[in-house]
């Protein structure tokens, strides 16, 4: 019940702040989102360290289909709830000091999010899976649209249009698998059987399903070339936007190939697993070397966002306990330091009233702890040893060595490229001289620091003792991937 | 054996203090707390010294575990780690205490501390580390540190762009040096040491040595990324003393030293070793020749010196390496402390042109300045001479080649070095009346230092004198359980006792000669150096050092913002997202061409049926 209590929560708030028009809308949002976080943390606390589904709810909801409403929280499914439900009081702290026109859609949107995201982490049937993957699209677009800060809507419908393209292929996918099931099989969406009916299916058939699935979770994440759509959809939405589709949305496409591609479709995955792997890869440099020349800080985070997820694409796609164990941590440490990049970015712009590196440079000499956040964060996303950016980029690139030394050596190149874009962008935005627009930059606010702090404490944490997260992945991961020997090891003669 | 577990903590506990209490802190107190801490950790170290048996391994907790993969938080205490432990903790602390006054002046001299602090946790962990990822940890910390001492003073954006050079440069080695150690967990199925230099494994020994090389070749700045070091004089004086001279440039050397097993089963990788190690201390020796920037000139002998250690490491003469890389970290902190109180005496001043005369206004610097440079050149018995000897010796052993190019190498060095020393010191007065009108001998705080490193310089030789001039080769005898593994038997690497005093006689005299040639030309003649650009032929080659910035510029910087260009402008937005808004107004346009078929006139709606209707009668009668 309390994974029910999880999704069904920030729904309620929603309905809540929508419907009663309650006068201060950001305090109640923020009230409900640590209640979340609350009870999130207790999950964690009493979480057995085992394989299996926890705090699971299981009901018959369309028989006829063999739907089922089925949630639960393995190993997989908590850390990315725990970075959601980290990451959404934040995300509302970081707004207190904006004022949005129509506060209680606003906040009761981004509730509305954080319900649909826990919904897709924490689903054991493909429909549900799918009902909240499409649900978590309507919150966002609406506050893409609204809030945003472009005129005709047109970056937002195109991020819609593209991202609903893909899931409509995963709708076609999952139903395909439905349809064509062996005789002797049982129908049903619920994972077991649904996961069985895609494992029957001969290697071709495995072969479309992959596609139509993996083109869904590639827009998502995004990995090259399905990623055009991102980096001005970041720089129009409005910065909570950017912080929720960055932060905790991308995320669904990594947890989607770890939950429902790679044991649905094993011998698809064997036979296309390593074009996406490349994909990836390529998309790392590819990104990281357009990072080099963007002018506008969004932007050089929003592909430096891309050049990160193609790692941790890259590195699931191994299919090994180091690959999609490295693939967890980042996945939390990834959160943590691009809400952090963005968040730096936003109090940049709405001191400096600007974002663009022409515009800025010397604020380190008048902000001197915004700066120290900022280096932190920055080396999070550097991945420098002891923070949280190191544990998964170690793991992976490991994982990619193991899979082919070259291509390990190629994803590595993130090591130096990162370092070349982030310290050149930190050169510009902070150091050298005062310029007109920085120079009675102040430095953080009480507010500011409230958000800033625990994410740089987060990164710190994480990366000198990361094990209390990943423990908590391991029994999962390790099992997931002895069942996918086992089945290559049984298809073999 | 908790004392050796807290020698890291304590200047990791220095930076915290300092640096979570930055502005609350006086001068006085910051400086007080991380001088504390470093000479707590020097007595932690001297005590684990006299106490500790072979070796102490201690384990903190499990840092990383996925899969078969498990690197523990510990260290390892040995022979050859506390070596360097020692002259972190003991080098550093010097260097902590000559800050006080040196930085005395400086706003923002508590955040200077906490980075030194910083860094000396970083470094210890980097020699103390018990596998190779704490190694790796300590590794890429100490570059950070880096990164943030030269750019300390970050309104210069000259000296921030240096910081970021050093960071990226050392980045690529780092690379190298990761994809390394993964392929010793593939191979190997550990990264602990204890499980990876004792086992015979069927790994790709050259190509893991080559790559662990190669993060050598980053921190300790040989070719062919050196070009970093020189800019890094961009950081304050102590840095350049403490980080880029006397400790954390000897990390490759460390690596190499701590993994002598791997490399002694690969013969290539040690002759490339060798190699690079030759070839880069007779360019940057060259180089120093013709610098005139005081730093810089220091610079250049640090690459030339950590160069020629390297030879001794391909040699097989690793107990000579870390001899050299002792003494060089006393007389080379010395010659930047030294430069540096000559800097702070002039208000600033780095050029070799603008000074002259400085033995009367600053005779304690003058003094041990002497003994250093006295010390780099081999003249006994100061330390250098003693440790040059092993290394040359290991050469002569080798071949009659190679000795013959590390004596040129360690000739030149003489030369530049007494150079700068005649330069600066003798001559005439160059400075400008301001300066001049300034001038004064540096305070205790930092005369102290250079006096205590002065003794060193000349005691330090005696840790180890060969056996040939009747020592007890100390040193050689301490590392003995390290590198008794695979190292080669004495007569291997060492000439007989006659052949080495010959050599070190003609040597000393080489020596002699070319100072007396260096006293001519900028004493007798009070030569002083013309503008690099005013200069002709070799001297303006090596003037531009060899013109390698431009070159790393043209053929890597240019291309690197070429290529993203290219890929930003013509790839992703014409390319990629023009295929994917094309795909939409493909849609668009279509589905205007569709509505075509759909006007609302029910006329047209008749005509197209009853068109259809035979078709397809006459397609299904047919």
């Amino acid at each position: 019940m309390l994974t029910v209590f999880l999704i069904v929560f920030p729904m309620f708030m929603f309905l809540l702040l929508v419907g009663m028009k309650h006068s201060r809308p950001k305090l109640l949002s923020l009230v409900g989102a640590v209640i979340e976080f609350g009870v999130s943390v207790y999950a964690w606390l009493n979480f057995q360290t085992i394989a299996d589904r926890q705090f699971a709810f299981d009901a018959s909801w369309i028989s006829g289909l063999g739907m089922r409403l089925a949630v639960g929280l393995d190993g997989i499914s908590l850390p990315l709830v725990l970075l959601t439900t980290t990451l959404v009081p934040l995300i509302i702290l970081s707004a207190s000091d904006k004022n949005f026109n129509r506060p209680s859609l606003f906040y009761g949107l981004v509730l509305l999010m954080q319900s649909a995201l826990i919904g897709v982490f924490t689903s054991f049937d493909v429909l549900l899976f799918y009902i909240f993957w499409e649900l978590a699209l309507i919150p966002i677009y609406l506050i893409c649209l609204i809030w945003g800060n472009e005129k005709e809507g047109k970056i937002t419908i195109k991020f819609f249009i593209y991202t609903l393209a893909g899931s409509l292929v995963m709708l076609v996918g999952i139903i395909y698998v439905f349809m064509s099931a062996r005789p002797g099989l049982n129908q049903g969406f619920d994972m077991e059987t649904f996961l069985t009916l895609g494992r029957s299916l001969n290697p071709r058939e495995q072969g479309l399903v992959f596609w139509a699935m993996f083109i869904a979770f590639a827009i998502k994440m995004p990995v090259f070339p399905f990623h055009t759509w991102q980096p001005s959809t970041y720089t129009s939405a409005p910065t909570q936007g950017t912080m929720l589709l960055s932060g905790i949305m991308l995320k669904m496409g990594i947890y989607g190939v770890i939950r429902w591609l790679i044991p649905l479709v094993p011998a698809g995955v064997a036979e296309w697993g390593t074009v996406a792997l490349v994909l990836s890869v390529i998309g790392i440099v590819y990104a990281s070397v357009i990072a080099l020349v963007q002018n506008h800080m969004k932007m050089l985070v929003a592909y430096s966002s891309i050049a990160h997820v193609g790692l941790i694409s890259a590195g699931v796609f191994t299919q090994s306990v180091i690959g999609i164990q490295g693939a967890m941590i980042q996945m939390f440490s990834h959160g943590l330091v691009v809400f952090g990049l963005f968040y730096i970015i936003d109090i940049i712009q709405s001191k400096a009233g600007s974002a663009e590196f022409k515009d800025l440079g010397g604020i380190r000499n008048v902000a001197p702890k915004f700066t120290t956040a900022f280096v932190i964060i920055m080396l999070g996303s550097v991945a420098l040893p002891l923070t949280s950016g190191f544990v998964g980029e170690f793991l992976l690139i490991n994982s990619l060595v193991q899979y082919q030394v070259w291509i390990g050596a190629i994803a590595g190149l993130t090591i130096i490229l990162g370092a070349v874009y982030m310290l050149v962008a930190f050169q510009r935005a902070m150091s050298g001289e005062a310029q007109p627009f920085t120079a009675h930059f102040s430095d953080l606010s009480t507010l500011e620091k409230s958000v800033l702090y625990p994410i740089v404490i987060l990164i710190v944490l994480i990366g000198v003792y990361p094990a209390p997260l990943m423990s908590v992945s391991e029994p999962t991961v390790t099992a997931l991937v002895n069942s996918l020997s086992d089945l290559t090891s049984s298809l073999r003669p | 054996m908790v004392a050796a577990a807290i020698i890291p903590l304590l200047p990791l506990l220095g930076f915290l203090l300092v640096s979570l209490n930055v502005n609350r802190l006086s001068k006085t107190v910051a400086a007080t707390i991380a001088c504390g801490v470093m000479l707590v950790a020097f007595l932690a170290a001297a005590v684990t010294f006299f106490t500790m048996g072979e070796s102490i391994e201690i384990s903190l907790f499990t840092w990383i575990k996925a899969g078969t993969f498990t690197s523990s938080f510990g260290f390892l205490i040995d022979p050859l780690s506390i070596i360097f432990v020692l002259v972190i903790t003991g080098v550093g602390f010097l260097i902590h205490v000559y800050s006080i006054g040196y930085m005395h002046d400086d706003e923002g001299q508590n955040r200077f501390f906490s980075y030194l602090n910083l860094f000396v946790f970083f470094m210890l962990l980097l020699v103390m580390g018990k596998n190779y990822l704490i190694v790796f940890v300590g590794w890429e910390g100490v570059g950070l540190c880096s990164y943030l001492l030269i750019g300390f003073w970050f309104k210069n954006q000259e000296y921030n762009s240096a910081a970021n050079k050093a960071f990226i440069m050392n980045r690529i080695g780092d690379l190298g040096m990761l994809v390394g150690i993964i392929l010793i967990f593939i191979y190997f199925g550990s990264i602990e040491y204890s499980d990876v230099l004792n086992s015979s494994s069927a790994a790709p020994i050259t190509l893991i040595t080559f790559l662990l090389f190669i993060g050598a070749m980053g921190k300790s700045a040989q070719i062919p990324l050196y070009t970093w070091l020189p800019d890094a004089m961009a950081g304050p004086t102590p840095v350049s003393a403490l980080i880029h001279a006397a400790t954390m440039v000897t990390a490759g050397i460390y690596m190499v030293a701590r993994n002598h097993t791997l490399y002694l089963a690969s013969p290539l990788t040690m002759e490339i070793v060798m190699i690079v190690g030759l070839a880069t201390a007779i360019l940057a020796a060259t180089i120093a020749v013709a610098q005139n920037d005081i730093k810089k000139v220091l610079a250049y002998s640090t690459v030339s010196q950590l160069g020629l250690i390297f030879v001794a490491l391909g040699l097989g003469a690793f107990t000579a390496g870390i001899f050299h890389v002792v003494t060089h970290a006393f007389f080379k902190a010395l010659l930047f402390l030294g430069a540096g109180s000559i800097i702070h005496a002039l208000g600033g001043e780095q050029d070799l042109r603008k000074m002259g005369g400085l033995r009367k206004y600053l005779p304690i610097t003058f003094i041990t300045f002497l003994f250093g440079v006295l010390a780099i050149s081999g003249i006994p018995p100061f330390a250098g001479f003693f440790s040059k000897d092993e290394i040359l010796a290991a050469a002569f052993a080798h071949s009659k080649v190679i000795w013959a190019l590390a004596v040129f190498a360690s000739l030149l060095t003489s030369f530049y070095m007494f150079r700068l020393f005649f330069l600066a010191f003798f001559g005439n007065e160059r400075a400008g009346e301001h300066a001049m009108s300034h001038i004064h001998e540096s305070p205790k705080s930092i005369t102290i230092p250079l006096t205590v490193l002065a003794i060193l310089s000349v005691t330090g030789g005696f840790l180890n004198v060969p056996g040939a001039l009747g020592g007890n080769h100390m040193m050689e005898r301490f590392l003995e359980p390290v590198f008794s593994r695979g190292w080669l038997t004495e007569g291997a690497t060492h000439a007989n006792a006659n052949e080495e005093i010959l050599l070190m006689i003609i040597i000393v005299a080489l020596t002699l000669a070319v100072i007396t040639f260096a006293w001519l030309t900028y004493v007798k003649k009070s030569t002083v150096p013309d503008e690099p650009d005013q200069t002709t032929g070799l001297t303006r080659l090596l003037a531009h050092k060899y013109y390698v910035d431009e070159l790393y510029n043209f053929i890597v910087v240019k291309p690197l913002y070429l290529i993203s260009k290219l890929f930003y402008n013509v790839v992703e937005l014409l390319g990629i997202d023009g295929i994917v808004n094309g795909l939409g107004k493909g849609v668009v346009y279509g589905s205007r061409g569709l509505r075509f078929f759909q006007d609302g006139s029910i006329g047209y709606y008749l005509f197209v049926m009853v068109i259809s209707i035979i078709v397809i009668l006459s397609v299904t009668l047919w």
